[in-house]
């Protein structure tokens, strides 16, 4: 019979199918942060049982850590508790811990596929939500809440419904300046927030073919935006290349057995889909949101839409605009901006800030801007310095922070203050998303970069 | 762990008919910085049921006296965004006991499930009839029946059925958790996790 790709991974790792109920899932690799799982350890005490493969998972600090000054005690006693308690759970159940200042510490995201622990046909599970961000190495990554992140560390399983699958296949050429960002933005805003809810998503197509690993990985990461529980791409050369000789990467004839299996991970030619989209990739232009869910984007050259024009309630829309201080019609280009962040599991990988800086390069960042560059790792961090991006963004006048989530969530002190407008290369524009009522437009690093040299929305493509 | 057991709850409704609310509203993230589940419900909404300098917004349904109960009712596509139990346990620890929308994101869904608190997903025509008549009068009462699977509004019978799965369905009766069951299967799981490559 014809399968998925999805189909050949999951049916893999499925332990028992329960009757009228989900199946048992089994979980190859688990990670962990501070935020999501002191609880889940609590409970494993509360039960007095340990981890059943400590060696499946992996613990590291992300989500609340300062992004300046990481050799100092963190001044935040609630973050600084979460960290302690990580360490703590992480040295007492023997999972490995990459800390504030370990030079593997990362955003989870980032770390994990850049330490070959994301690997093809694997199942990860991660309690949160931007995990499908591993999706883009053909594994089957989806985020979990903490009563889930307690039953993986119990007994490397979870209780998990299988979901429909759908294919979304963008074909032709992408214009200059768009990236997987917009596509993935595109995507979304074709979709609605809550279009793929109920979904696994497979991106196909030669857009995603010839995309690098890292914009995968951008597009991957945001398939939970659309509501889908994660998205992934069949791995192929680029993929095998990546993840050659990296840490936990298979070595030797492990490595050479496992290419052959991974090799295998496609979806057949008559595999049959739940539902399919089709987007031509020349429709897609640099993508700007104007709302306060990520599927309320637009092309950068249009006007925001009307309240009619726009599936759902008049209210939740009109709601929306007022929290953003936008009006229906408004042209984008031109609109005054305060913040830029670079960063986050979505960019904050090395190829962003490639093209951040090549838009910034030999010009200066505008007054009115307060910019926040955070790359996702430290190995990120020191491929910016080795490239000789940070020489160009510190004549521009930019300052490069220290790895972490920063002001993706803002659970540190990297908070956009109420009414100010921050063009994010972040996943979110939820209302006080990067603080109370922070005004969120998610864009790519481009955008971003545009945006952080003029001092205002800007359409980068005027800028090459 | 065990939770509470879920049978018949009777309550009136506290109304939400704004779509896609997302859990970083149900619970912003400054707030998740606890390392035990406890008092989540005080920051429940909490910029929406605050100001800034903690007054609370009188506007906001929650601070809205005229109503209150253990059922929540939301818009369309209810608990989006970030995976974080932290927001159902907020819905738990305010007194709700169940949640009922038109659609639900899937993640919050189930976390509700391993809780205790029930979603109940009704049409889009059944959650209006249930603003409206909880408009008309807030102290209107819903019956929410889970072994039989229905949602009654009481003062005029309608009714609608609604899906869970019956391992759920059993789970939430009587009080089990999935960790329970995956115990019980251990060596099953080791057995599997032998002949896996990875």
């Amino acid at each position: 019979m014809s399968t998925t790709l999805f189909d050949k991974v999951w049916d893999s790792h499925v332990v028992r199918k329960i009757e009228d109920g989900p199946d048992v899932f089994f979980i190859d690799r688990h990670f962990i942060h501070e935020v999501t799982s002191p609880v889940a350890f609590l409970g494993l005490k509360e039960r007095g049982i340990s981890v059943l493969y400590p060696e499946r998972t992996f613990a590291t600090a992300d989500h609340n850590t300062p992004t300046i000054n990481q050799h100092l005690p963190v001044q935040d006693a609630l973050s600084a508790n979460q960290l302690k308690a990580l360490e703590d759970n992480a040295a007492e159940y023997g999972i490995s811990h990459w800390g504030l200042g370990h030079q593997k510490n990362g955003i989870v995201h980032v770390v994990g596929p850049e330490n070959g622990i994301t690997l093809p046909g694997a199942t990860i599970v991660c309690g949160d939500s931007h995990t499908s961000t591993h999706g883009a190495f053909g594994a089957i990554a989806f985020g979990i809440g903490t009563s889930e992140v307690e039953m993986v560390m119990a007994t490397q399983c979870i209780m998990q419904p299988k979901p429909k699958k759908m294919r979304i296949n963008v074909n032709g050429e992408l214009s200059k300046g768009v990236g997987p960002k917009d596509v993935a933005l595109y995507i979304i805003s074709q979709l609605t927030t809550s279009g793929g809810t109920g979904y696994f998503a497979e991106y196909a197509g030669d857009v995603f073919e010839n995309m690098s690993m890292e914009g995968r990985m951008t597009v991957c990461n945001l398939s939970i935006e659309m509501g889908a529980r994660g998205g992934m791409i069949a791995p192929d050369q680029k993929t095998f290349d990546f993840l050659e000789g990296r840490l936990y990467a298979p070595k030797g004839e492990a490595w050479t057995k496992a290419v052959e299996y991974w090799k295998t991970l496609k979806t057949d030619a008559d595999a049959v889909f739940d539902a399919e989209l089709n987007i031509n990739a020349s429709d897609i232009e640099p993508m700007i949101t104007y709302g306060t869910n990520p599927g309320m984007g637009i092309g950068i050259s249009k006007n925001i839409p009307n309240a009619n024009q726009v599936e759902g309630g008049t209210e939740t829309y009109k709601k929306s605009l007022a929290y953003m201080g936008f009006e229906e019609n408004d042209v984008m280009i031109g609109k005054p901006i305060d913040f830029v962040f670079l960063g986050s599991c979505t960019n904050g990988r090395i190829e962003d800030f490639r093209a951040f800086t090549e838009i910034v390069k030999g010009r200066q960042k505008a007054d009115n801007v307060t910019a926040w560059l955070v790359p996702g790792s430290h190995v990120v961090e020191a491929q910016i310095k080795e490239e000789g991006l940070l020489d160009i963004l510190t004549e521009a006048g930019f300052v490069l922070r220290q790895p972490g989530c920063s002001a993706c969530l803002a659970m540190n002190d990297d908070k956009v203050p109420a009414g100010k407008y921050a063009v994010s290369t972040s996943n979110r524009n939820f209302e006080g998303r990067q603080g109370p009522g922070s005004r969120t437009l998610l864009a790519s690093p481009i955008m971003a970069a545009a945006a952080a040299v003029t001092g205002k929305l800007t359409d980068p493509r005027d800028l090459f | 762990m065990a939770y509470d057991k879920f049978n018949i709850l009777t309550s009136s409704a506290v109304p939400l008919p704004i779509e896609n609310v997302d859990t970083d509203q149900i619970i912003p993230a400054r707030f998740l910085k606890a390392t035990k589940r406890e008092a989540f419900g005080d920051n429940l909404f909490r910029d929406w049921r605050y100001n800034g300098d903690d007054t609370p917004k009188a506007d906001f349904v929650l601070n809205d006296p005229t109503y209150s109960g253990k059922i929540l009712v939301g818009g369309k596509n209810f608990g989006s965004g970030s995976s974080r139990e932290h927001a159902a346990w907020a819905v738990y620890d305010y007194g709700f006991r169940a949640v009922v929308s038109s659609f639900f994101a899937d993640i919050f869904k189930g976390n509700c499930l391993n809780i205790g608190v029930l979603p109940v997903q009704v049409s889009p025509e059944f959650a209006e009839t249930i603003f409206n008549a909880i408009e008309a009068d807030p102290k209107t009462e819903l019956e929410i029946n889970l072994p039989e699977q229905t949602i009654t509004l009481k003062a005029t019978g309608q009714k609608e059925s609604f899906d869970i799965s019956g391992y759920k369905k059993d789970n939430m009766v009587n009080g089990f958790d999935d960790i329970d069951y995956l115990q019980n299967i251990k060596e099953e799981i080791v057995g599997f996790a032998n002949q896996l490559p990875y």
